[in-house]
């Protein structure tokens, strides 16, 4: 048999998939041994029960200076700024898209300028966020939506644009106006697409969170990572990582989960 | 009078002519099948009808009136493939030519007159024999059945004028003559008047009152583009009985 029409059966699929992460601990398991057995001292590969001890003092033991559990304090600022921003982003998306695909003279007169303005780099402006909103949330939110909203814009408008020209004529033949027509034909079936374009950029709009983080905040994920970098505290650094990643899966997941249960019709 | 008046009316695009000089009056309940080689500006022309394409020269009239270019509900269409919305359900899509009509704002009925519009809404599936699917999403119904459900879509707003572009070209020969009966009843019951293109000769023959073949007629070799098509042949289809004495006329002058 040709092993192109080999196929693993539901605990192949299972255990293959779970065995490179068994295989990456055990790994980092052995190479961590070897290390602290020659230098017990040793901070870059923490063994888990150093890893385990960290993530207990920072997740369940109030901080001595300020009293709060710093873990979920840090989660639940950079979650609000991700999620804020990314909103924003999706609603200016929409808002922008729609039209811009929709309407000829208007995506005649902002298409060209979204397209030039999606190429500037968003960490190259954050200083200038910085200078203008000061360092506060506000400056942290609008990286994030300047560097996702653009591509949501494009997608956006590249999508309505993609409706079939038929059905917009047939939405004409049952006398729509060009405002019904946006709200009961191209908008309810961009939306999914919408959720599609947020998934996609929830990977950049981390990258700029934790960016903003590091370079100027008092809280947050990627502020504490970059904070314990002074004492390489690697037991701290290694689980926050594990988390941000397990947290961009889970919102992932959701917004999948989300899109199927709202729009059942969709992908069909 | 008649409903339709097409008065020398020319289509050019840069470097080709679609359509040259094409006269054509319509009364109303005719039914017209529009038969032609591909490519040679029958969809043109229908999307003229349609208000979708505008001639470069030339008049269409509608009912004494110049047309608007712009699609109107006084003109129903269904196409081939994309006539139906997939992110509404049946009975949502029959709606939405009486909700476009009634709420101006939101484009969506509420209360009592919803429930008078899904009462005619499901009157008209009835007609077309899908109210059992009236809850079902688009994607989960056969060819057939989405046709079905363009059709009973676009008669709701009760139009004038039907226009078809090769409604049935995808379907299955069973199912074709099952929508053959459903649009020719649909055509009497409404006072409809319909155009319909089909590259299926013998469908143009049983279904119409009256069919058009577009051809060119002139043709330079060294410059297929350089001429425009039009109505070569315009039969009254009751009269003629024989139809393959026809078909072997047409296929001797070439193009179908």
């Amino acid at each position: 048999m040709r092993v192109l029409n080999r196929r693993p059966g539901n605990v192949g699929t299972a255990a293959s998939a779970a065995m490179p992460f068994v295989l990456a601990l055990v790994v980092y398991v052995a190479a961590s041994g070897v290390r602290l057995a020659e230098n017990p001292d040793d901070k870059l590969l923490p063994s888990l029960a150093t890893i385990g001890e960290a993530v207990e003092r920072v997740a369940l033991v109030p901080d001595r200076r300020t009293g709060d559990y710093i873990l979920w304090t840090d989660t639940a600022a950079s979650l609000k700024r991700l999620l804020v921003g990314v909103a924003v982003a999706a609603a200016i998306g929409l808002a922008v898209g729609v039209p811009n695909g929709l309407l000829p003279w208007f995506g005649a007169f902002w298409s060209p300028w979204v397209r030039a303005m999606s190429m500037v780099p968003p960490l190259a402006v954050l200083p200038i966020l910085f200078i203008v909103f000061g360092i506060g949330e506000l400056a942290k939110v609008m990286l994030i939506v300047l560097g996702t909203a653009p591509f949501l814009m494009r997608d956006i408008e590249q999508r309505v644009r993609e409706l079939p020209r038929e059905q917009l004529v047939k939405a004409q033949t049952l006398d729509g106006t060009t405002w019904q027509i946006a709200v009961r034909i191209v908008l309810p079936q961009v939306l999914p697409r919408l959720l599609d374009g947020v998934r996609l950029s929830l990977g950049s709009a981390w990258l700029f969170l934790i960016a903003a983080e590091a370079i100027a905040s008092t809280d947050g994920l990627g502020y504490r990572i970059f904070l314990v970098r002074r004492y390489l505290s690697m037991d701290v650094i290694l689980p926050y990582v594990a988390w941000i990643t397990l947290l961009a899966f889970l919102l992932d997941y959701a917004l999948r989960r989300l899109n199927r249960r709202c729009f059942p019709w969709y992908g069909a | 009078m008649s409903l339709v008046d097409v008065r020398g009316v020319w289509k050019r695009y840069p470097g080709k002519t679609v359509l040259e000089n094409v006269r054509l009056k319509v009364d109303e309940h005719e039914f017209v099948t529009i038969v032609g080689a591909s490519g040679c500006g029958k969809t043109t022309f229908l999307r003229m009808l349609l208000g979708e394409v505008e001639p470069c020269q030339g008049v269409i009239e509608v009912a004494g009136e110049r047309l608007v270019p712009e699609p109107r509900a006084d003109r129903g269409v269904v196409f081939q493939r994309y006539s139906v919305f997939p992110h509404l359900t049946v009975l949502g899509n029959v709606l939405l030519g009486l909700e476009f009509a009634e709420s101006r704002v939101f484009g969506r009925t509420f209360g009592r007159r919803r429930a008078r519009d899904v009462e005619r809404a499901e009157a008209m599936l009835d007609r077309v024999g899908l109210l059992s699917s009236a809850s079902n999403y688009p994607s989960e119904l056969s060819g057939g059945m989405q046709q079905r459900l363009a059709l009973a879509q676009t008669l709701i707003t009760e139009p004038s004028i039907l226009l078809l572009d090769e409604p049935f070209g995808a379907l299955d020969p069973g199912i074709r003559a099952d929508m053959h009966g459903l649009v020719r009843e649909l055509h009497q019951e409404l006072g409809l008047t319909v155009f319909m293109i089909t590259h299926d000769i013998s469908e143009g023959f049983s279904l119409g009152s009256r069919l058009l073949v577009f051809d060119k007629p002139r043709v330079d070799p060294h410059e297929p583009d350089l001429y425009g098509a039009t109505i070569t042949f315009d039969l009254p289809v009751a009269n003629h009985r024989d139809v393959d004495s026809v078909v072997d006329q047409l296929n001797v002058t070439e193009g179908v």
